[in-house]
């Protein structure tokens, strides 16, 4: 069936091989699709698989098995009509600013006099007339960045891709280019046809899109999708512009689907070996749960969000955690601290370490396999090879020691065991 | 319209200034010398006829020229091979699984075995004429020059960004520009310093490529080489002195001329640059810039390189196809290949046992054993002796930046400068006090290896960040502890890329350093390297395969069993990012 749709994604599905060949599965039963005309935001913690599924409608990486179209042809490589804004940037630095706007040009061929003129309107378009001749490395990100869109602007792409375009920068900075990128495509200025951007960034999202994919993670999914119907610009003080933004952290800490009961009973079950342990440093936690007891101990989502700078990818993480061990409970946008949460906030440094221990231990699976290993091992000292081993049942190898070397700082931190660097060992003891 | 006009600013019109003609001077005088040696290459010989090398000074430069043109001919095959096989070796897997450890051991092969095992082949391929030899010895050059050249491009090739791979795919980029866009330009800064070392390293071996004294072989080729082995058969100090001269004017010109510039030229492939970093400074890359038609010349070979890259394969725009799964013809071929090296490899070995022990017994291999045993104390003992002098003082002159930056262009000198020159003053020092050559020959060895420890430590020095100076001054840490807390792990990686370069080059000296000859004397050492050369000169081969053999057997031991674990270590934790 044919559709006048720019990207059509049907039953996708992405699974990675770990060493041992087992599959991990990345994104599970994705559909979706986009329209002419539209920007579509994908919006998600890290590791819901977004900058993959990203990838694979840029033509970069095969999806495992499902049907990604583009304007109806599967999508089998790069095509030319699409092109791509990074979030490192990802000029070349030997180049100067002209010629790496000049590089889609070249690729297509088009002769050195032409590729030059049309290089120069974009850069001119995009704001940096002046820079022509300079090197990436003399320009700030803001600029870089600019460079990027001229980049990708200037082979008049029928469909944008961006991910996370804006989150390398400064506030202020992203704001006025993500001003100035709306403004091209409002008024009509280039011939792109539609724009699909990945980001962790909610106000960004409302901002910018004309409709919001909400991602969970492990495996992603699609969990909720969301029509913002604001005109442009948008007033990010107005209450309808927060009621978009409320619903997206209600829908974020709620699972679909899920009765009260089921989630009791998830809870009841804990997590497993399997348990994507978030990049947490324990200061981070504790100076969450600090400046949350300050506040009676509950507090509103976005504004905590909006108070420490925290974006998606930062406060859910936290939020989770939290929830994890039990410090504290999220629910409609709210979060609120537990018994134990506030006893940790009005602890002294020993007693801190003591709870945080006693948490981790009753609720991370890992932490408890590690502490039961050293403990059985006669001069209860560990290879981390071992745990890396097990892990990778469940994880890509840079995924486990990413899992391992929080739960070390955890078990650290609590004092659980030691580890030395040089060897790699896990031990009960203190270095001598 | 000020931007329209942006890209036609240079080359439109060129009025000629007085640093165009002494551009011109410089570089018409170069290309004219370029082919006044090369006439001079091609002359006729036949095998068994001495070719006269006249030790006039007047000759020099004509000489020099002439080997200066063999190593730039042999660095561009360099260049080719490294281009062509570190690209084949960082794409493809199976190659990759083939190529990264023959370069390891053919880089443990020392130079001379390279002209042993070749020159009888090239003097066959061109009977009676000079084409032969002079092959051989720009083949042995070459072999001097690429290994470290290729490894590094095929290291640099491994770590590109993966965000700038991905923005090239994106845009659609067909894999030839791919390479001159991005995979080139990347590896660039890296590639051009190999080059420069390989440059410097390649010169020692000058000597005996030049003249050739293999299996009775008697050919000497016009160069600077084959002028010092005269002067060093008619114990001719004047000459040996003419020489040095020569050498050192030389090495100053093409600094100066070629690695100054492509230095100056790389900066701009670098990501980013340090904060405390000075540009590199050089006076022919600002000549060339001040002079108008050079500027205008520029543009044209801009404009050429930009249709060399932009080259059309076909009129569509490359598009990249998702590879489909591996089929089991895939497979089958790929089992077959590995089956058929392995089996080739097996075959080798045994036939080179075999060939080896064919006329030679246990007692020999002792002996050889032996033989690189003692050689391998020199290496040792001159890697120790170097770091106790040179690491205090390198530290000493990292500190103060001013001394720094005085002293780094001098020991680079020194380090391109061919130490067995100096040998011959050596050589008259222990012939007249009777010292024993089994121990100065390590002296020798220092001579020419210790200046990579030098001068990366003081790099080391220089780069470690003020704060951690700052610091330890802050906390009194004086003394050993100084040495022990601060300065020795700072300055680990840098003083490890020292040790490892200093131990290659020991290695390769060790043939030239253990077997002297200054007129009539005769000095010979107990090691490896005096053996080689020996037997080279005789013309045994089954000697010649054992010796290289056992040499490259240590060295590669060594490579495996402390440095590349020392390598790792500094890696790991003592790298400061």
């Amino acid at each position: 069936m044919t559709t006048n749709n720019i990207i059509d994604i049907k039953n996708l599905n992405k699974s990675f091989q770990n060493a041992e060949g087992q599959d991990l599965s990345v994104l599970e039963n994705v559909n979706l699709e986009l329209r002419e005309g539209e920007i579509v935001a994908l919006l998600g913690k890290s590791g819901s698989g977004k900058s993959t599924l990203l990838r694979i409608i840029a033509g970069l990486i095969p999806p495992t098995t499902g049907e990604a179209l583009y304007r109806n042809t599967p999508i089998d490589g790069p095509v030319k009509p699409v092109s791509m804004v990074f979030q490192s940037f990802a000029l070349m630095p030997w180049l100067t600013v002209l010629q790496n706007v000049e590089l889609g040009l070249e690729a297509q061929g088009v002769p050195r006099d032409e590729r030059r003129k049309k290089a120069i309107d974009a850069i001119d378009m995009i704001g940096l007339d002046g820079f022509e001749s300079a090197y990436p490395k003399e320009l700030s990100g803001g600029m870089q960045q600019r460079v990027g869109f001229a980049r990708a602007l200037v082979v008049n792409p029928d469909l944008l891709l961006m991910d996370e375009p804006f989150s390398a920068l400064d506030v202020l900075t992203a704001d006025n280019l993500r001003g100035d990128l709306l403004d091209l495509w409002r008024e009509k200025k280039i011939d792109t046809k539609g724009i699909l951007f990945v980001t962790h960034n909610i106000e960004e999202a409302v901002i910018v899109a004309d409709r919001v994919l909400i991602f969970s993670s492990n495996p992603g999914r699609i969990q909720a999708e969301l029509n913002i119907d604001l005109p442009h610009p948008r007033d990010e003080e107005s209450s309808p512009f927060r009621r978009y933004v409320d619903q997206i952290y209600t829908a974020m800490t709620t699972r679909p689907s899920e009765t009260e009961k089921q989630r009791r009973q998830r809870k009841k079950r804990g997590v497993g070996m399997d348990y994507r342990l978030p990049e947490i440093n324990v200061s981070e936690l504790l100076g969450l749960i600090e400046t949350m007891a300050e506040d009676d101990g509950k507090i509103d989502l976005p504004e905590l969000a909006e108070e420490w700078h925290l974006d998606v990818d930062e406060l859910f993480p936290l939020i989770e955690t939290l929830e994890l061990l039990e410090f504290a409970k999220a629910a409609h946008g709210d979060i609120e601290l537990s018994d134990a949460g506030r006893a940790l906030a009005k602890a002294d440094i020993q007693e801190r370490k003591e709870i945080f221990a006693t948490c981790i231990k009753q609720h991370v699976p890992l932490i408890q396999h590690i502490c039961r290993v050293i403990d059985e091992r006669r001069g209860h000292k560990v290879s981390e090879e071992r745990f890396l081993t097990r892990l990778e049942d469940h994880f890509t190898e840079k995924e486990a020691e990413r899992v391992l070397a929080t739960a070390i700082d955890w078990g650290r931190y609590a004092e659980l065991f030691a580890y030395d660097y040089n060897t790699g060992m896990l031990s009960l003891e203190d270095p001598e | 319209m000020r931007k329209a006009n942006f890209y036609q600013k240079s080359g439109a019109t060129f009025a000629f200034n007085p640093w165009d003609l002494l551009a011109l001077v410089i570089i018409l005088g170069f290309f004219v010398l370029l082919a006044y040696g090369a006439t001079q290459m091609s002359k006729p010989f036949d095998i068994g006829v001495q070719q006269t090398i006249s030790l006039n000074p007047l000759n020099l430069p004509l000489y020099g020229l002439q080997s200066v043109l063999r190593m730039l001919i042999a660095l561009s095959l360099a260049l080719v091979f490294t281009l062509l096989i570190g690209t084949l070796a960082a794409k493809n897997k199976h190659a990759e699984r083939i190529i990264v450890p023959a370069i390891d051991i053919l880089q443990s092969v020392p130079v001379l075995g390279y002209l042993s095992i070749t020159v009888s082949g090239f003097i066959a391929l061109f009977p009676g004429s000079l084409w032969g030899p002079e092959m051989c010895c720009i083949f042995v050059l070459f072999t001097a020059q690429v290994w470290n050249m290729t490894l590094g491009f095929y290291q640099s090739l491994k770590i590109i960004p993966y965000d700038l791979i991905e923005a090239s795919r994106m845009f659609n980029l067909n894999p030839w520009q791919r390479f001159w866009r991005i995979e080139v330009p990347f590896a660039m800064p890296n590639l051009l310093w190999n080059m420069m070392m390989s440059m410097s390293q390649s010169w020692v071996f000058l000597v005996f490529n030049e003249a050739i004294q293999v299996a009775k072989q008697n050919i000497k080729l016009p160069g600077i080489g084959s002028y010092i082995f005269v002067a060093l058969q008619k114990a001719d100090i004047h000459a040996i002195v003419y020489a040095i001269i020569a050498m050192f004017v030389i090495i100053f010109l093409y600094d100066q001329l070629m690695f100054r510039p492509l230095l100056k030229w790389a900066e701009k492939f670098k990501a980013d640059k340090m904060p405390d970093e000075k540009p590199n400074r050089a006076w022919f890359t600002s000549l060339l810039q001040r002079a108008q038609l050079i500027r205008y010349f520029g543009n044209i070979i801009s404009k050429l390189g930009d249709a060399f890259i932009n080259i059309r394969f076909s009129q569509e725009t490359y598009l990249e196809k998702h590879q489909p799964k591996v089929s089991w013809l895939n497979k089958t071929l790929t089992i077959t290949f590995y089956t058929v090296i392995i089996a080739v490899l097996l075959i080798a070995a045994f036939l080179f046992v075999r060939f080896i022990f064919s006329t030679l017994s246990w007692a020999n291999l002792w002996h050889v054993f032996l033989l690189t045993l003692a050689s391998a104390l020199r290496v040792v003992a001159t890697i120790l002796i170097s770091s106790l002098v040179w690491v205090p003082v390198g530290v000493w002159i990292g500190r103060n930046n001013k001394l720094a930056k005085l002293a780094q262009p001098i020991v680079q000198f020194c380090a391109a400068f061919p130490a067995n020159l100096i040998y011959p003053l050596a050589i008259l020092l222990i012939l007249k006090y009777h010292f024993s050559i089994n121990i100065w020959s390590t002296a020798l060895i220092i001579m020419g290896a210790q200046w990579y420890i030098l001068f990366n430590v003081i790099a080391g020095t220089s780069t470690m960040p003020k704060e951690i100076y700052y610091a330890a001054r802050n906390f009194d840490v004086k003394g050993w502890l100084w040495w022990k807390r601060v300065v020795i792990p700072g300055i680990f990686p840098y003083y490890v890329t020292g040790a490892i370069t200093a131990a290659g080059g020991a290695w390769n000296l060790t043939i030239v350093a253990e077997l002297l000859h200054w007129g009539s004397h005769t000095l010979s050492a107990f090691g490896i390297g005096a053996y080689i050369t020996h037997y080279t000169n005789i013309g045994d081969f089954h000697r010649i395969a054992l010796g290289i053999g056992m040499m490259c057997l240590f060295v590669l031991l060594f490579n495996w069993l402390v440095w590349r674990p020392l390598y790792n270590l500094a890696e790991t934790r003592f790298r400061i990012n």
